[in-house]
């Protein structure tokens, strides 16, 4: 049975069968042509049409982050997998599982500059986790298997496996996937080290004032590592504070979250992180947006790193205590050792602590000025929050200020609920990942938050959404700015809006109608509510044009260069001369 | 920050298509420094290759690049041979001498006390082969440029453990 013979193109379907593959998202062309052919011939396999590769490798993503599955990819050569290249580099920054299939030019034309030609393994190797090319159709099943162990397993990322159309037309024999022997070279470590759990145990238990940091790897590890988490806290009494890629692994409507950590997120968070005397690190990767300035990060505590990849250990901020293993195991084993150990919260030190925190929290940071001429796009998105409770939703976004404003004030209670753009902060991702997100819950709510200057990065995953009736909403928070250059525009440069205005703006509503969907638009504030439950009405997808206040800016802010300790909390709060210091300009 | 150390480090990959692409790639990627890098298959049987990298940084920069090449997926094992213990590390060198008379019964002479061999002879050249430390050939090299030196060809180091160690 696991010997039988046919060729390349029967192959790839066979293995992602094999593989538990139900849905690919791809683009055909002249390289991939007998794969295309093997998926007419079949049934089982779900192929969506995108309009663009690079909206394949986003709906994959939007589909493995909402599912936990490996999204898949299928391209054809040269442009293809170009086009691809920004949604793989995308997937990497934020570690989801992908595995993407190019097509490739036949192998004896290789290095010829042939048609649709390109080095795809030399080109993806710096934005893959790994990569494949296949020059023998018997190494064909195994690379595939492994491929999809590769993406999976460990820190998850994307995988790019390149076949050549000759590979594709041979004749071979088929391997099923429990008879590929795991290679030697790959064995991440899932199961921590007890020495160090003993070590971090100690530390929480004596903690004075513990802070919980918890990332997108115990979303990555899975539900039940998020109910060890949420099991962790509640025994510990412990805040918690998320990333970005984080929101939903602890419920948000728990007090004891103290909202999005880093440069957009909450007073309380980030004071919190500045001044606890042990953070426990779970899942998440002090980057640079979290940390602000290094020299100034959390001074004076103990750091607890839990991570999967002993590569995040070190990298920007020194760790007294590294745990590399699976978040869910780590966690399991920090809560055997403090049971172990008897431990019960000290309950006078907790609650010095989170008085302080409580302080913090009354400060109020994502309060926002509201208007009852303009519409404020905090209080949109605020509006949506509130008029789709009691529904199964999950949100996308592209990226900007309507994407801090998404995470500051929506609020997740389960994980792999919210996709967003963190590491690469790829404009256009949030249209095509709802389609992604869609396939993969068809009666789920999905609601790409979009600004739109964003949406227009992949405006025509319109078409894909239109063909295969998804009902996914792009509510596009429209401030006719790319909102968050024009924000560094004014706090850092002098006011000076160079080329962020957005000029020559389609109608929105006419887009959607020419599209086959829906447009809607809201310009005052008392239209909002009513253009929601309008856009939740209807059953197939709907452009929302929501008309906010141009001049609008993100806050809370930690300025780049600056410390969590030196927020700037709104506009009244901007410090004279520019909150900018020379050192921050150069920063991104 | 403190202060840029040199460690050699010894990476044992799978030896296959790309594997020099991608350490090499990490390196620049990374704005890692690369001061020699050799690189061979060692054990056929097993498919593996031996890449020994000099690369020098902070002691915080070399944790990261040595975590960076473990996460390679062809990477076997990586060995930070200065750090793990004392380890032998060898290069060599060929250079060419070009000249007649004085110059060239100099280089000879110097040659026999460095312990190069004459690899290749004409009536006008040399070609001398060196092993040894990377400082002993570069006193070599120094001694040579004025008395004919026209080209150097070296290795970059290899390196091994000493002791019985693997590794």
């Amino acid at each position: 049975m696991s010997a039988e013979q046919m060729n390349g193109a029967e192959m790839v379907i066979r293995a992602l069968g094999d593989q538990g593959v139900d849905v690919v998202f791809g683009y055909p062309g002249g390289a991939v042509l007998p794969i295309y052919d093997a998926l007419f011939m079949q049934n089982r396999l779900r192929h969506i049409l995108v309009r663009h590769e690079q909206g394949a490798v986003h709906a994959a993503e939007g589909y493995a982050r909402s599912t936990g599955k490996v999204g898949v990819v299928l391209v054809t050569s040269g442009p293809g997998a170009t086009n691809a290249v920004t949604g793989l580099t995308d997937a990497l920054m934020d570690s989801v599982p992908i595995v993407c299939l190019t097509g490739q030019v036949p192998t004896h034309l290789i290095g010829n500059d042939a048609f649709q030609e390109a080095d795809t393994t030399g080109i993806t190797r710096p934005c893959t986790k790994h990569n494949y090319l296949v020059k023998h159709v018997d190494d064909l099943a195994r690379t595939l298997h492994e491929a999809f162990y590769v993406a999976r397993t460990g820190r998850p990322g994307p995988v790019v496996v390149d076949l050549p159309k000759d590979v594709l037309f041979a004749m071979g024999t088929y391997r099923a996937p429990e008879t590929v022997e795991q290679r030697k070279s790959y064995r991440p470590q899932t199961e921590p080290d007890p020495a160090r759990i003993a070590e971090a145990v100690e530390i929480i238990a004596r903690a004075k004032k513990p802070l919980f940091y918890g990332g997108g790897g115990i979303i990555n590890s899975g539900p039940h590592a998020c109910k060890l988490f949420a099991e962790l806290i509640e025994m510990t009494g412990i805040p918690c504070t998320l990333t970005l890629m984080g929101l939903g692994a602890f419920p948000a409507s728990d007090k004891r979250y103290l909202g999005l950590v880093g440069m957009h997120g909450t007073y309380e968070a980030n004071m919190a992180m500045h001044g606890c005397d042990a953070m426990i690190n779970v899942g998440a990767r002090f980057d640079d947006r979290v940390t602000g300035k290094i020299a100034a990060f959390s001074p004076n505590s103990k750091k607890i790193h839990i991570d999967i990849d002993p590569s995040s250990i070190n990298k920007n901020v020194r760790i007294d205590i590294p745990v590399i293993g699976d978040a869910g195991k780590v966690l399991e084993a920090i809560i055997e050792g403090l049971k172990a150990r008897r431990f019960a919260p000290d309950r006078a030190a907790l609650g010095k602590w989170w008085q302080q925190i409580e302080q913090w929290r009354k400060r109020d940071s994502l309060r926002y000025e509201n208007s009852d001429r303009i519409i404020k796009p905090q209080y949109a998105i605020e509006r949506l929050y509130a008029l789709t409770r009691g529904r199964d939703v999950f949100i996308t976004t592209e990226v900007g200020q309507h994407q801090m404003w998404a995470a500051q004030l929506f609020k997740f209670d389960q994980p792999c609920h919210w996709m967003t753009s963190g590491g690469l902060g790829t404009m256009g991702y949030g249209l095509p990942a709802a389609i992604g997100v869609q396939i993969a819950h068809p009666d789920a709510l999905v609601i790409d938050i979009a600004g739109e200057a964003s949406i227009l990065m992949n405006i025509q995953e319109m078409a894909t959404a239109c063909q295969y009736r998804l009902p996914v909403k792009i509510f596009i928070v429209n401030n006719q700015y790319m909102g968050m250059v024009r924000q560094w525009q004014e706090l850092l440069h002098g006011a000076r809006y160079s080329e962020s205005y957005s000029a020559s703006l389609p109608d929105f509503v006419k887009l959607a109608e020419a599209f086959g969907a829906k447009g809607l638009r809201a310009t005052k504030p008392e239209e909002v509510d009513a253009v929601i439950k309008e856009m939740i009405a209807i059953p197939g997808p709907v452009i929302v044009d929501v008309a906010v206040d141009p001049a609008e800016n993100c806050f809370p802010m930690i300025p780049s260069g600056a410390a969590h300790n030196e927020m700037i909390l709104g506009p009244a709060d901007r410090k004279s001369g520019g909150p900018v210091s020379e050192e921050g300009m150069v920063l991104v | 920050m403190s202060d840029k150390e040199k460690h050699t480090i010894a990476v044992l990959v799978d030896n296959e298509p790309g594997i020099l692409a991608r350490v090499v790639g990490l390196f620049s990627g990374r704005g890692y420094n690369i001061e020699s890098l050799t690189v061979a298959e060692v054990d056929a049987e097993n498919n593996l290759s031996r890449i020994t990298i000099v690369t020098s940084g902070t002691p915080m920069i070399i944790e990261q690049i040595k975590a960076q090449l473990s996460r390679l997926v062809p990477v076997r094992v990586v060995h930070d041979l200065t750090e793990e213990g004392p380890a032998v590390e060898r290069e060599l060198v060929l250079i060419k001498m070009a000249g007649m008379g004085e110059k060239r019964i100099e280089s000879l002479r110097l040659a026999d006390i460095f312990r190069a061999r004459v690899v290749d002879s004409t009536i006008e050249s040399f070609v001398f082969e060196i092993t040894g430390s990377a400082e002993k050939l570069n006193a070599f090299i120094n001694l040579m440029k004025p008395l004919g030196l026209v080209d150097v060809s070296r290795t970059g180091v290899v390196a091994i453990s000493r002791g019985a160690a693997k590794f």
